[in-house]
């Protein structure tokens, strides 16, 4: 590549990975749009698709920060149906006076608690005993799963407080609320990745772990803090599901482990560690949405949307190697 | 012979011997033909998944497409064999699933050999795109009236009897295909060049490039065998449930990675043998179909599976960080 190509600004675009997908997002919206200008542009569209994007863009969130380490976490969607089926439970069980909200709190307290204790749980294995990520997370995953199943016996858990549809339904000044919730955590992930002493240890263990090491880094309790994080945020996607199906059931969202994976590694996150921007996986998501949403006004079924999420993912990885084996070349 | 305590295998293989004691001392009528049957019919599709995992993480990489491989095989050799070739017999039946999963595993391998991508996405990419073509192109709906070829397979038997109860039992046919197919992938591992290469590239791509190996057939071929073998369970579940239903089989993938794991295999390569995979396999059948002889609800069982890939993969790994700590 000679140094003339390089200085133009649209070369330079093209050069980073969220650049790439900022305009592979800005080709799918155009497409979209012209595909069926009237439904894709209208309002009512944006709005739905606001509300539906959330749920999973927080899952891919803690994709992120554990693939930022090397790891992968397998258990987000487990964590997220425990923690929603014990905020069921205490919704159904405990009642409260007036709409209920005295009683919401203390079951979010609970699922958020829920969440913490399992991603301490992952952190241990990953940390402590030093098993492989993925196979920590996937053991754990299906004890959380199993968990939510014998509490359950497997059904739906119906019947909460008005309350309880707030977070997943409601609109906060016109917007919805679990877009301004999804806002909220992606700027504090973004925060904590590049202002804070953690997140540039977090890239460093996740570039080289011997270096991480070498440098003094406290790597286990940095790894069970990344694991904990986690599992906070399973237990508010979790919190998110339940509130727009308004029931908890311990198989929610099994497709959305994936699909997770999928939007962080879409976003540019190295599986291998070291590498990853919230801006990225941001993209990622709004390509997603964009897509299927798109697709699904002009009638496209659920499985071709599968389909063409996959042909995204080996798209972008190949345009991604391609550009990184010319360059050294 | 001496029995090797830090083994994976040795410590699946008391876990059965406990799980067996403590069910049959449970439950007497679980020491019986019927119930060894059971068992041996479950292992038949998830034991050829798992030779298939088997050879992926030995080669280094990890496999998550061969479900849906299984998946579309079954279902579209199901359709053809039903429009156009209902005259083929049961062997060619399987052969044809074999083909088309080789052509879907080949895909995984020019995409991970030729083009260098990391095996994880491709495979997780593959998935969606074999399941979401099939689902969306060739069809959703359940196929119950299978082509005859596969309904003769679906009727052969190896063995047939009556209990003393006059209850009976049976072992299907296909379970001598899991023994052909470990004994094959045994013989290709441990009895030819292509085999040393495969443990070689997982132990190390780099070495292995330099020592002359051609790293980018092997992994081709690996993938196409992966593809194959995913074919050939495809119609082998379809043939014994007597049904190809797309909806099966995806979903299955961790748990049968987790098997082999459990039975010694390290996901970072290079590691694994077929008795391992056999016991893992074993454990996990063992647990999905016995654990309520244990008086524990089978609510419970994926409990038990997550403690037991979490104990299998723990204590070799806490082993190696003790041990890697004392001479640190």
């Amino acid at each position: 590549m000679t140094t003339a190509t390089q200085a133009t600004p649209m070369t330079r675009l093209f050069a980073s990975t969220e650049g790439r997908l900022a305009l592979i997002t800005l080709v799918v919206f155009v497409l979209m749009s012209a595909l069926s200008p009237d439904k894709f542009l209208s309002l009512q569209n944006f709005t739905s698709m606001a509300f539906q994007f959330p749920e999973f863009a927080i899952l891919a969130l803690a994709m992120t920060l554990t693939m930022l380490t090397g790891g992968i976490d397998l258990s987000v969607v487990g964590i997220a149906n425990l923690s929603a089926i014990v905020a069921a439970m205490i919704l159904t069980q405990v009642t409260g006076s007036g709409d209920g909200v005295a009683v919401l709190m203390m079951a979010y307290a609970a699922a958020l608690a829920v969440g913490l204790v399992a991603g301490l749980f992952n952190g241990v294995l990953v940390a402590t005993l030093g098993l492989p990520p993925i196979l920590a997370t996937l053991g754990s995953g299906l004890i959380f799963t199993g968990i939510a199943i014998a509490l359950t016996g497997g059904s739906a858990m119906m019947g909460f407080p008005p309350a309880t549809a707030w977070i997943g339904n409601a609109t906060l000044l016109g917007i919805p609320a679990p877009l301004v919730l999804f806002a909220a955590l992606a700027f504090a992930m973004s925060l904590l990745l590049t202002r804070t002493a953690f997140g540039v240890k977090v890239r460093m263990y996740g570039a080289n772990p011997l270096a991480a090491r070498f440098a003094a880094i406290n790597i286990d309790a940095m790894l069970i803090k990344v694991y904990v994080i986690s599992g906070a945020l399973g237990a508010i996607a979790g919190m998110v599901v339940m509130s727009r199906a308004n029931s908890a059931k311990a198989d929610y969202g099994s497709s959305y482990l994936l699909l997770a994976v999928l939007i962080a590694v879409l976003g540019g996150v190295n599986p291998y560690g070291g590498y990853g921007r919230v801006i990225g996986v941001v993209l990622a998501v709004l390509s997603m949405q964009f897509l299927s949403s798109g697709l699904n006004m002009i009638g496209v079924s659920n499985f071709a949307r599968e389909l063409i999420w996959g042909s995204l993912l080996i798209f972008v990885m190949i345009v991604n190697t391609w550009r990184a084996k010319g360059r050294r070349s | 012979m001496k029995i090797d305590w830090t083994r994976n295998e040795t410590l699946v293989a008391l876990v059965i011997a406990a799980f067996c004691l403590a069910a049959a001392i449970a439950d007497p009528g679980f020491l019986s033909i019927a119930t060894l049957t059971d068992l041996l019919r479950g292992g038949i599709v998830l034991g050829i998944f798992a030779v298939a995992a088997l050879i992926v993480l030995i080669s280094g990489g990890i496999d998550v497409s061969f479900t849906a491989i299984a998946a579309f095989t079954m279902y579209v050799t199901a359709m053809v064999l039903n429009a156009a070739l209902p005259w083929l017999p049961w062997w060619a039946a399987l052969g044809f699933g074999m083909a088309i999963g080789a052509c879907l595993g080949a895909i995984n391998g020019v995409l991970i050999a030729g083009f260098g991508l990391p095996t994880l996405i491709v495979t997780l990419g593959t998935l969606s795109i074999f399941r979401g073509f099939m689902l969306t192109f060739i069809g959703q709906k359940q196929i119950t009236t299978l082509p005859p070829g596969m309904r003769e397979f679906g009727r052969m038997m190896l063995v047939r009897g009556e209990n003393a109860d006059g209850s009976f039992y049976s072992l299907h046919g296909a379970f001598a295909v899991t023994v052909l197919v470990i004994i094959l992938t045994w013989a290709i591992l441990h009895r030819t060049m292509l085999g040393r290469q495969i443990f070689a590239i997982g132990g190390s791509v780099e070495s292995a490039r330099r020592i002359g190996i051609k790293v980018r057939g092997v992994q081709f071929f690996v993938y196409v065998y992966v593809g194959i073998l995913a074919g050939l369970a495809g119609v082998i579940h379809a043939s014994m449930a007597r049904v190809a239903n797309p909806f099966d089989l995806v979903g299955l993938e961790l748990s049968v990675i987790a098997a082999v794991v459990l039975g010694g295999a390290r996901l970072a390569g290079g590691h694994g043998t077929l008795t391992g995979t056999v016991l893992g396999v074993a454990l996990i059948v063992l647990v999905r179909n016995s654990l309520i002889v244990l008086g524990i609800p089978s609510t419970w069982q994926s409990v038990a599976i997550g403690i037991l890939i979490l104990i299998g993969t723990g204590l070799p790994a806490w082993q190696a960080k003790r041990a890697a700590a004392r001479s640190a």
